[in-house]
């Protein structure tokens, strides 16, 4: 079940907690992450979707919290990471049709693994338990046929 | 620089440090809990929950109001259609590229730059949904 063990889990979930509880103590704000693509967008497209208040008033603040994830990322690798920089072997056209549809899916679904799957469960929202249990039963469904079809 | 910015930097440099601690920065670690190998991202989703569930549910009962302004107000959404048709093909793009939108992002500070890729994806995902399905 637990082939790497428990502990960086643990640590790495109760640090992503931290940040959420943080950041919500402090400001209100949830600190979530599939909004980012739209709000950026919002600097560049000017239909009404992309111009909505929600976008607007959180652009700025998504920003600096996508550059923070990425230097709290880089941070780790530079200190304590046993393994240093890494790079996945996953094929490029995986991450690029997968990716797509992450963010088309994510922003249907106003919500990804950290909108729904933290802020919203521990907001106790039922719409946020249903998004969660059924991106994880297709990420499973589709792992697997992968597996089947040999990919 | 706002305040706001500054702890919205900060939180998000202690969520992707979580990030990569907890191996969610890596598509294969996601991938092997797709694949039922390795539950731990099970077990992060709780480690991250409890701390979450704490600041949005029992937090407010002492304090009225987040310490910089604002207001405590959960994170609700409407379940609709959209949300559970947008939450399958999530999960597809999840299995098939091991990536969701905070583990891309912390993936790249890693050094997996073909997560740059995936972000890039990401952006043109997110605006064909909002140019022509809402």
């Amino acid at each position: 079940m637990f082939p790497l063990g428990l502990t960086s889990y643990i640590i790495g979930g109760a640090f992503i907690g931290l940040a959420v509880a943080f950041v919500y103590i402090l400001t209100g704000i949830h600190a979530t992450q599939s909004t980012f693509f739209t709000s950026t967008l919002s600097y560049f497209v000017k239909r009404p979707y992309f111009q909505r208040e929600t976008n607007l008033k959180s652009r700025e603040w998504r920003l600096f919290f996508a550059a923070g994830v990425m230097l709290g990322a880089l941070i780790y690798t530079l200190t304590i990471s046993p393994d240093g920089f890494w790079v996945t072997s996953i094929p490029l056209w995986r991450l690029i049709v997968g990716g797509f549809l992450v963010g088309f899916g994510t922003r249907l679904s106003s919500g990804c693994t950290s909108g729904h799957g933290i802020s919203g469960v521990a907001s106790l929202s039922t719409t946020s338990v249903y998004a969660v249990l059924t991106f994880i039963a297709t990420g499973m469904i589709t792992v697997y046929i992968l597996g089947v079809l040999g990919i | 620089m706002k305040q706001q910015n500054i702890v919205l930097f900060i939180g998000g440099i202690i969520f992707g440090f979580g990030l990569a601690y907890g191996n969610m920065s890596k598509p294969e670690i996601v991938l092997s809990f797709l694949q039922r190998t390795d539950f731990g991202l099970a077990v992060l989703m709780a480690a991250g929950f409890a701390f979450a569930f704490v600041a949005i549910n029992i937090v407010p009962r002492f304090i009225d109001k987040p310490i910089l302004g604002g207001e405590f107000k959960r994170r609700e959404r409407t379940l609709g259609k959209n949300t559970i048709i947008g939450a399958i093909v999530f999960g597809v793009g999840w299995g098939l590229s091991g990536l969701c939108p905070g583990a891309a992002i912390s993936s790249v500070g890693v050094g997996n730059l073909p997560a740059l890729a995936g972000i890039a994806a990401m952006f043109l995902g997110a605006y064909v949904m909002g140019r022509y399905f809402s």
